[in-house]
């Protein structure tokens, strides 16, 4: 007999509003039925009462995690409407800092993954060398999380000679401190039992589900927004990371190497970081529609913006990753114990808040 | 087995990596968007900081010469202090210290900037 158990919204190990009914027989999960919508904010109407500067703080805030990511985004719209040419040292820093969050967030998620799994201690070092990062962010941006740093035509702060030689130092040890842990994830049994082999996402699944980002990539479809060369992503070069297997350990896999991956794209940019302004004036109001995707640590993030000659935008359609995310969880769950739940939720690197923009 | 005997020994003969807030408070970097002041005599009651800031958290009021912000409204962007005029707006780097009241900075102007001629 089936027997119907709720999974969160507040849950020990997911601390985001995500509800699943899980349809159980005996141990083994059948079915799950998910409800968002516990932390809905309304967005698109903060739209109509504050004008398009004041809109980058706002989007900011729909992600605490990837802050940066967002307002570039939205600044890349609105530069897209008016035509304002960002100048290319402003495009390297927002790159700069976006990369820095992409660390920051696979960082904290790989925390909250092996607190997941009940292993504190591979949390506590995830965090630690997190904070590594954070201080970088502090320093140079002014704030640890909500950056701030983004302004449409350009970024707000510039970073100095000794700042960026600071950094590239926080780079080799945060990439010393990784290899350190490397072999945990790598061959620890505990890391292993927990994930190898669960909640799989095939290839297939994967595509037609619509999966984003390292779920997606974990599961062997080459796809990663940053190849469509927006910002200064168009300069460096790099390779998305894939893994072949589509379980939890692929996507854990596919997220730490992202966090190399991230630690070689700030090398590239800095020794390529071009001289001069870093932002410009931007005269005028947009209008017209337009789509500018990026990519989030959680996958693609797409805005879509209408604009009417006004201070105020008409429309501001967010889609977050997460939200794409979802269906393929739901896919992933059935088959499984009931005890693998919280792991195999976390390993898709659930952001519900950002769901519910 | 063997790391992990050395990483415990090294834990052990180690500091701690958290601090044991607030009896020893890291200085905080330079350029930190800490607490807003304002310097309230230079002020021109011109109204840009409150039009400008995105969390609406500021008042002007001209006939009163009053200056007021809601600490706990203010995101810290430091958007009101790029955009003030006269630049009596400033963040010093230190942050605000937990209060058990939730009080307005509330600030009168009593002489006003001087006139330039
Ligand atoms: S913008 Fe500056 S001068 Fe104008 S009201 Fe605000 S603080 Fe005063
Ligand atoms: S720092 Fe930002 S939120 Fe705070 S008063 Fe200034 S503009 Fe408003």
């Amino acid at each position: 007999m089936a027997t119907i158990v709720p999974f969160g919204p507040q849950h020990p190990v997911l601390p985001e509003p995500l509800h699943l009914k899980l349809v159980l027989e005996d141990e083994i999960v059948k079915q799950a039925l998910p409800t968002l919508g516990y932390v809905h904010r309304g967005l698109e109407t903060l739209a109509s009462i504050k004008d398009i500067n004041q809109m980058v703080q706002v989007v900011e805030r729909v992600c605490g995690i990837c802050s940066c990511i967002h307002a570039h985004n939205y600044c890349m719209c609105i530069e897209g409407l008016m035509g304002i040419e960002v100048p290319q040292r402003a495009d390297f820093l927002r790159v700069i800092w976006s990369e820095m969050h992409r660390m920051h967030s696979h960082l904290l998620w790989f925390g909250l993954l092996a607190d997941a799994f009940g292993m504190e201690s591979l949390f506590m070092h995830a965090w630690r060398i997190r904070e590594k990062i954070m201080d970088v962010m502090e320093a140079t941006a002014g704030n640890r999380v909500i950056i701030s740093i983004n302004k449409v035509g350009g970024v707000r702060r510039d970073l100095s000679q000794d700042q960026l030689k600071w950094i590239l130092k926080v780079l080799g040890e945060v990439e010393e401190e990784l290899d350190k842990i490397k072999p945990v994830l790598t061959n620890d049994y505990t890391v292993k039992k927990r994930t190898v082999g669960k909640g799989v996402l095939t290839y297939q699944q994967a595509y037609e589900l619509g999966a984003a980002g390292p779920q997606l990539r974990g599961s062997g479809v080459v796809q990663d927004v940053r190849m469509t060369g927006y910002g200064a992503y168009k300069y460096i070069d790099f390779a998305p990371v894939t893994e072949p297997d589509g379980d939890s350990w692929a996507r854990t896999m596919v997220r730490f190497r992202e966090l190399y991956q991230s630690i070689d794209i700030v090398r590239q940019l800095i020794g390529k970081l071009p001289e001069g302004e870093i932002a410009v004036k931007v005269k005028g109001k947009p209008s017209g529609e337009i789509v500018c995707r990026s990519e989030q640590p959680r996958g693609e993030l797409l805005y879509y913006v209408k604009a009417t000659g006004e201070n105020f935008l008409d429309r501001v359609r967010i889609r977050t990753p997460t939200f794409a995310n979802v269906p393929p969880l739901l896919a992933m769950l059935p088959g499984c114990e009931m005890a693998d739940v919280p792991v195999i939720a976390l390993s898709i690197d659930p952001c519900i808040s950002c769901t519910e923009r | 087995m063997l790391d992990m005997t050395a990483t415990i020994i090294r834990n052990f003969l180690t500091k701690p990596h958290t601090r044991l807030y607030p009896i020893t408070v890291r200085e905080p970097f330079e350029n930190v968007r800490g607490n807003l002041d304002i310097e309230i005599e230079e002020c021109i009651l011109c109204g840009i900081c409150s039009k400008k800031c995105p969390s609406q958290c500021i008042t002007v009021s001209k006939e009163e010469k009053v200056w007021t912000v809601d600490p706990f409204a203010c995101v810290y962007c430091a958007i009101c202090v790029e955009n003030c005029p006269t630049h009596c707006l400033s963040m010093d780097k230190h942050h605000r210290k937990p209060v058990k009241v939730k009080e307005m900075n509330r600030q009168v102007q009593v002489k006003g900037p001087e006139k330039k001629k």
